[in-house]
């Protein structure tokens, strides 16, 4: 197993707005990290890459586990050396990966040149080829542009090219096509499906979109509300969700054919960490809430159908373990 | 169509940009001979990417901005010529709610003071219960009228855009991108709202937006943009595309179902600069099924029950 996540949880200042979340992948999958804004998809992403103490943020409990190491005890400048190097991170936004004012060859030279060692000539060479495999035309010429001569498409493009040149293991990918439009979208969504088939890359994809999922993952990791709510291989959460609130999101995308009326979305929203409800958070929400849903916290259960579910009343076609 | 409530004749709008330092300005047409009709009770979905003229043809629609060619006519009259006052009594027929609902509330005013303000504007005074009985019909509580825009969500915000919208009793109703900035299981309240109110109030919608998946599931019929033009107008939402963008768009609109998972095609190119526009067809530089025709001559919208401007529809 390439990453193992144990009952991680994020603590800043006096809020802990993430806890036990679980999940493995290893080389060559494709998970998707889905709930909506306020889950804690980012709070995830950047514990992944080793970047909380950015935020101030620290991890109280838990184990992540990259190659068998965990990453919780190490030092900052042993997670810099990671990160980059065997794992990569790629933000919904390329403008923040990327330095207005620096051609763009350069930026993407720089990574393996510091992690690889590469000289001047070989780094150029690299970046050169990595960037025609990303289906960017004319790539030399590209090298000597600046970000803001290029379409959102192409600087996220360079991005992935950034974070590819290190040769990492793992990819973060937090929202990477949220802010483009869907024709570009499904082009970097084939570029990453193709980069995890042919180099057995492992993908941590980030999405709210259970679209996207549906079309690009192998597994799924469902967040709500800071918590794990269900994870599950792909056909099987989108076949039989355990959870509710898995239900609800797949509901939420409208589908071939479905009948007027009935898209009807999710009530309310997604609390604050201040406010979040006493037992299963998803509670007030809920359509399937019962008794005990309101104050005691549902433990994440192992499916005898393969994943877990953190839920007093699953829904049907689950035989529970 | 025998008497539509909406028609819009060959519109276009071209933008240029200020002289900058050593710049020469440049102009662009942002829409380009954009035809369409509207009948009483459709709602008509107008779909493209970002930047291909869908917010400039509602501003159009709406005549809230002049446009460079064409004309606009709603209910049988001429709205190109009308003078400011004449156009401002038409706005009471004709609204539009906006697509980001967090800077088309002013942070200052109540929400009361917001949906109230389509009354100001007219010169009107507001009917006694009228702002509680559109906070109702948008699912909100009364007691929400002292409250300010930042104390409110994103889907809040925007059921108050849309009390406001209606607040007239509009008869057409312009709603660009209504729920982008939204997270998609408050889009889906949102959509179910709109949907509901123009059964109630038996309202004539141009919705806007990017999501071929969403205008499928709520229009009535889909026009297709591509650089400011139209490209293919699908008369029921579940027609099979005829243009090649539109399959590109289909194929790119992914299921929530892996059973379901879309073959995807390699478009090569980038969209074009919309201030550079190619000789020919402005999608032939992506296109799989380009011929050297589409590189030179520009094709036309067809006539029929199924426009398309394409020189080898699918
Ligand atoms: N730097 C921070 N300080 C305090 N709270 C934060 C911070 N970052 C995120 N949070 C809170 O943690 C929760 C999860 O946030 P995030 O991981 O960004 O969600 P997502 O990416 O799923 O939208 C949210 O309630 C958010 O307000
Ligand atoms: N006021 C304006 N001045 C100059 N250019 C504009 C103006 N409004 C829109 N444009 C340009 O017109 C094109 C179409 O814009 P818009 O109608 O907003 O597209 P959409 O709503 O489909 O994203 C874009 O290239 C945009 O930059
Ligand atoms: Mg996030
Ligand atoms: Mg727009």
């Amino acid at each position: 197993m390439l990453l193992r996540v144990e009952n991680l949880s994020v603590q800043i200042g006096s809020i802990t707005p993430l806890e036990g979340v679980n999940f493995d992948l290893d080389k060559g999958e494709i998970l998707g990290l889905v709930g909506e804004s306020g889950s804690g998809k980012s709070l995830t992403a950047l514990a992944l890459a080793g970047l909380l103490p950015l935020i101030g943020g620290r991890i109280p409990t838990g184990r992540l586990l990259f190659d068998g190491a965990d990453m919780v005890p190490m030092s900052r400048s042993q997670l810099r050396a990671l990160r980059g190097r065997k794992i990569a991170f790629v933000t919904q936004n390329p403008m923040t990966a990327l330095d207005p004012v620096q051609r763009i060859g350069d930026q993407v030279d720089f990574v393996s040149r510091t992690h690889l060692g590469l000289g001047r000539k070989a780094a150029r060479a690299r970046t050169v080829e990595l960037l025609t495999q990303l289906r960017i035309p004319q790539a030399d010429t590209i090298c000597n542009a600046y970000p803001h001569q290029l379409s959102g498409g192409m600087k996220q493009r360079i991005v992935i090219a950034m974070a590819l040149s290190g040769d990492p293991e793992l990819i973060i990918a937090d929202e990477p096509t949220t802010a483009l439009d869907v024709t570009v979208q499904a082009q970097i969504i084939q570029i990453l499906t193709t980069l995890v088939r042919e180099r057995g890359l492992a993908l941590v994809l980030i999405t709210h979109d259970m679209g996207v999922v549906a079309q690009a993952c192998d597994k799924v990791v469902v967040l709500y509300a800071g918590r794990l709510a269900e994870q599950r291989q792909v056909n099987a959460l989108f076949g039989r969700p355990a959870h509710p609130y898995s239900a609800a999101l797949i509901g939420c995308i409208p589908r071939e054919g479905m009948a007027p009326g009935s898209l009807v979305g999710i009530p309310g929203a997604v609390p604050s960490v201040a406010s979040y409800p006493t037992g299963c958070r998803f509670h007030p929400r809920c359509t399937n809430a019962g008794a005990g849903c309101s104050d005691i916290v549902p433990e994440l259960r192992s499916l005898d159908a393969g994943g877990a579910v953190a839920c007093h009343y699953p829904l049907p076609g689950i035989e529970n373990a | 169509m025998p008497d539509p409530l909406l028609r819009l004749q060959n519109l276009s709008k071209r933008f240029e940009t200020p002289n900058g330092f050593l710049k020469k300005p440049r102009s662009m047409l942002a829409v380009r001979d954009v035809s369409l009709s509207i009948a009483r009770g459709e709602v008509v979905g107008v779909v493209g990417e970002s930047g291909c003229g869908k917010s400039t043809l509602a501003r159009l629609a709406l005549c809230l901005l002049e446009p460079s060619g064409g004309s606009v006519s709603f209910d049988g009259a001429d709205l190109t010529g009308l003078r400011a006052r004449e156009l401002r009594r038409m706005r009471q027929r004709m609204t539009m709610v906006f697509q980001d609902p967090y800077s088309s509330l002013d942070p200052r005013y109540r929400i009361a003071d917001a949906v109230a303000e389509p009354f100001a504007v007219q010169g009107l005074p507001v009917p006694a219960g009228r702002i509680a009985e559109l906070l109702s019909k948008v699912g909100l509580p009364a007691s929400m009228a002292d409250s300010y825009p930042h104390q409110l969500s994103g889907g809040q915000r925007q059921r108050v855009g849309i009390a406001r919208a209606l607040a007239l009793n509009p008869d057409f109703v312009v709603l660009d991108e209504p729920t982008a900035s939204l997270d998609v299981s408050i889009q889906a309240q949102i959509i179910a709202l709109i949907q509901g109110l123009q059964a109630d109030l038996g309202l004539t919608y141009l919705f806007i937006s990017h999501d071929l998946g969403l205008v499928r599931y709520f229009c009535t019929r889909i026009v297709v943009m591509y650089l400011g033009a139209v490209v293919e107008e699908l008369p029921d939402p579940q027609a099979a595309p005829r243009h090649p963008y539109t399959a590109t768009l289909l194929a790119s609109t992914f299921a929530p179902d892996p059973a379901e998972r879309k073959q995807l095609s390699e478009l090569t190119d980038e969209v074009p600069s919309a201030f550079d526009l190619p000789k020919g067809c402005a999608f032939a530089g992506r296109c799989p099924k380009v011929t050297e025709r589409c590189r030179v001559t520009v094709p036309q919208l067809s006539d029929g029950e199924h426009p398309v401007a394409c020189f080898y529809p699918l």
